[in-house]
């Protein structure tokens, strides 16, 4: 336990310095972008010269720019994320409420490519060199060439509007009245392609690299050591070979967070479903650029966290992290 | 046996030159073949693929030439996709090397920055530094080089922290050089080969990058990009799905040949080390 919280220390430590040069980073774009707070206002509400005079006295903005730099960072203390230009409402309101509907997809996705992936490594990195493991190595290269926003215009094409079996975008059917397990379901198969596009494009990564690690893990002593014991073949690629190889692919896990919160962004823009992604193209769309922001800040934040729970899985998984600190 | 001659050795790697041979043609070629203005209007809007034997692949939505918009395309993707590249590796080696051989305050500060620009998904970055900047060519490049440093710098600065004790490097010290020069001077040349070593990885990233900025309309509105294509013929999906289907496939085949070519490269440098 205590090599936990000294792990989780460390980091936190670390993350507060990452989360500051992240929040200047994006106080820096904030001031070159034309406009301020007060513009973006008062395009929602309307007022006149002497209202902007006054508003940009009352908020600060007419202030050094240290000054307003600290307080930004006030404000991100209370969470305050400013003012939305576009939906005219407090941006935490907004991504709060998109927020779910990424982490689903994101979550699905990552069972998908991380389970899939990992399995094909397994099957090809059983036997390096073989033809499967040749046919396997190509296939992922190619998956891994594609485009997540082709492949999902691809997806839609056969299975929405070739073969009808699929919605060809959107969460749920609109004002369907369906509640329960009925809306969820209904949810699910509006969820199977932006899955599916998100998925795939990962998989290769997680094949690629367990299919790597096995190669390597069958020249190790252990692996001899168990074929002299006489364990099954089964035995040795499941529990020894495959079993040394998942580490890094869960320390990939953490890695990968981030990439696929960008992924998100185009494939919840080609099947619009209402998510975080979704909401950045549309603060672009909108030249919307604190919500933009903020959206960048909550994808940092998001990071850190997923990064931390992967950190303390892969603790658990191997007892050699962190037991060095734990004791000195 | 020669380096090229190692090289050609692979089924893959020879696949790999031949795909980014094509495309390096095509780039060349575009002017000569398709001169005047790609994203001008050559015949009937929407004429499918095979029909006129002068458009051979058809028009899209507004009647320009399928054909010659994928030439043009060629040139924005390789352009883009090698001069990012290049800018990525070049911040990476200098911040890297500066890390690793400064230690210490800067080396910490550095490397919290490294960390902070990967906990930032990179193509939020590139979005967000595109809109508020504004789309032109080489704003994407900058976009672009923005999200794709941080690899080449971790390598290049564990890299630097073996080679900086070696001998050579005291040697240097003794001799009096100043340490910035012992840093670009001696060391940076030789801690570059593993960050080289990325170079496939990073063009193709950029490339896929690209096209993707353009999909969402924040390419050089000037310039006919492939994801820029992808875009226009999404809106008539469902009645001429060609039109998102070919560009996409010059995208994958490119980035697919980047990838072959340099696994064939690191196998034929690998060849080496393991005979020398």
């Amino acid at each position: 336990m205590t090599r936990a919280l000294t792990l989780i220390r460390r980091r936190l430590v670390g993350s507060v310095f990452v989360l500051l040069i992240v929040i200047i980073g994006s106080f820096l774009l904030l001031e070159a972008a034309p406009g301020d707070a007060v513009d973006a206002y008062i395009v929602s509400t309307g007022g006149d010269a002497g209202m902007i005079e006054l508003l940009r006295h009352r908020w600060g903005l007419d202030q050094s720019e240290l000054t307003r730099l600290a307080n930004y960072l006030w404000a991100l203390l209370h969470l305050d994320l400013g003012q939305s230009i576009t939906f005219s409402r407090p941006i935490r309101e907004i991504i709060l409420e998109r927020l779910p509907t990424t982490l689903i997809l994101m979550g699905s996705a990552t069972a998908l490519s991380f389970g899939l992936g990992s399995a094909l490594g397994i099957y090809a990195g059983a036997k390096p060199g073989s033809f499967r493991d040749r046919v396997l190595s190509i296939g992922s290269l190619a998956l891994y060439a594609v485009p997540g926003f082709w492949l999902g215009l691809v997806l839609i094409v056969v299975f929405a509007v070739d073969l009808r079996w699929l919605p060809i975008g959107g969460i749920e059917t609109i004002a369907s009245g369906k509640t329960g397990l009925a809306r969820a379901a209904d949810i699910a198969t509006h969820l199977v392609l932006p899955v599916a596009a998100l998925g795939f494009i990962y998989l290769a990564l997680y094949l690629r690299m367990m299919r790597a690690g096995m190669a390597e893990a069958w020249r190790q002593d252990f692996v001899l050591a168990a074929r002299a014991r006489g364990l099954t073949r089964r035995r040795i690629v499941l529990a020894h070979v495959a079993r040394n190889a998942l580490l890094p692919l869960v320390t990939m896990l953490g890695l990968q967070s981030a990439q696929m919160l960008g992924g998100s962004v185009v494939i919840e823009s080609v099947f619009a479903v209402p998510g975080l992604g979704r909401l950045a193209q549309e603060a672009v769309a909108g030249r919307d650029t604190p919500l933009l922001l903020g959206i960048i800040l909550a994808s940092a934040f998001l990071v850190i966290v997923i990064n931390l729970l992967v950190d303390l899985a892969y603790a658990f998984l191997d007892p050699r992290v962190g037991a060095s600190e734990a004791n000195a | 046996m020669s380096r090229l001659h190692r090289f050609f050795r692979t089924p893959e790697a020879i696949a790999g030159a031949l795909i980014l041979a094509l495309l390096v043609a095509m780039a060349l070629a575009a002017p000569l073949l398709f001169p005047g203005d790609p994203q001008a209007i050559a015949g009937p809007a929407l004429l499918p693929p095979f029909q006129d034997w002068s458009l051979p692949l058809g028009t899209d939505r507004l009647g320009r030439d399928v054909l010659a918009e994928l030439f043009h395309g060629a040139r924005t993707s390789l352009a883009v996709g090698l001069a990012a590249a290049a800018a990525a590796l070049l911040i990476g080696a200098a911040v890297g090397t500066l890390a690793g051989f400064a230690s210490g305050l800067l080396d910490e500060v550095l490397m919290r920055v490294t960390d902070a620009f990967q906990t930032v998904p990179s193509f939020l970055l590139a979005l967000a530094f595109v809109s508020i900047v504004g789309p032109s060519l080489g704003v994407v490049v900058a976009a672009i080089a923005l999200s794709a440093w941080t690899g080449p710098a971790r390598v290049a600065r564990a890299e630097v922290l073996s080679i900086r004790e070696r001998d050579y490097v005291a040697g240097a010290r003794i001799i009096g050089m100043h340490p910035l020069e012992i840093a670009f001077r001696e060391v940076l040349p030789n801690a570059l080969p593993p960050v080289l070593a990325l170079s496939s990885v990073i063009v193709a990233a950029a490339i896929l990058t690209e096209a993707a900025l353009s999909f969402l309309g924040l390419g050089d509105p000037n310039r006919v990009t492939w994801g820029g294509m992808i875009a226009e013929g999404r809106t008539v999906l469902r009645t001429a799905p060609f039109l998102s289907i070919v560009p996409g496939v010059a995208l994958v085949l490119t980035v697919l040949g980047v990838y072959l070519a340099g696994e064939g490269v690191v196998e034929s440098t690998a060849v080496r080390r393991s005979l020398s």
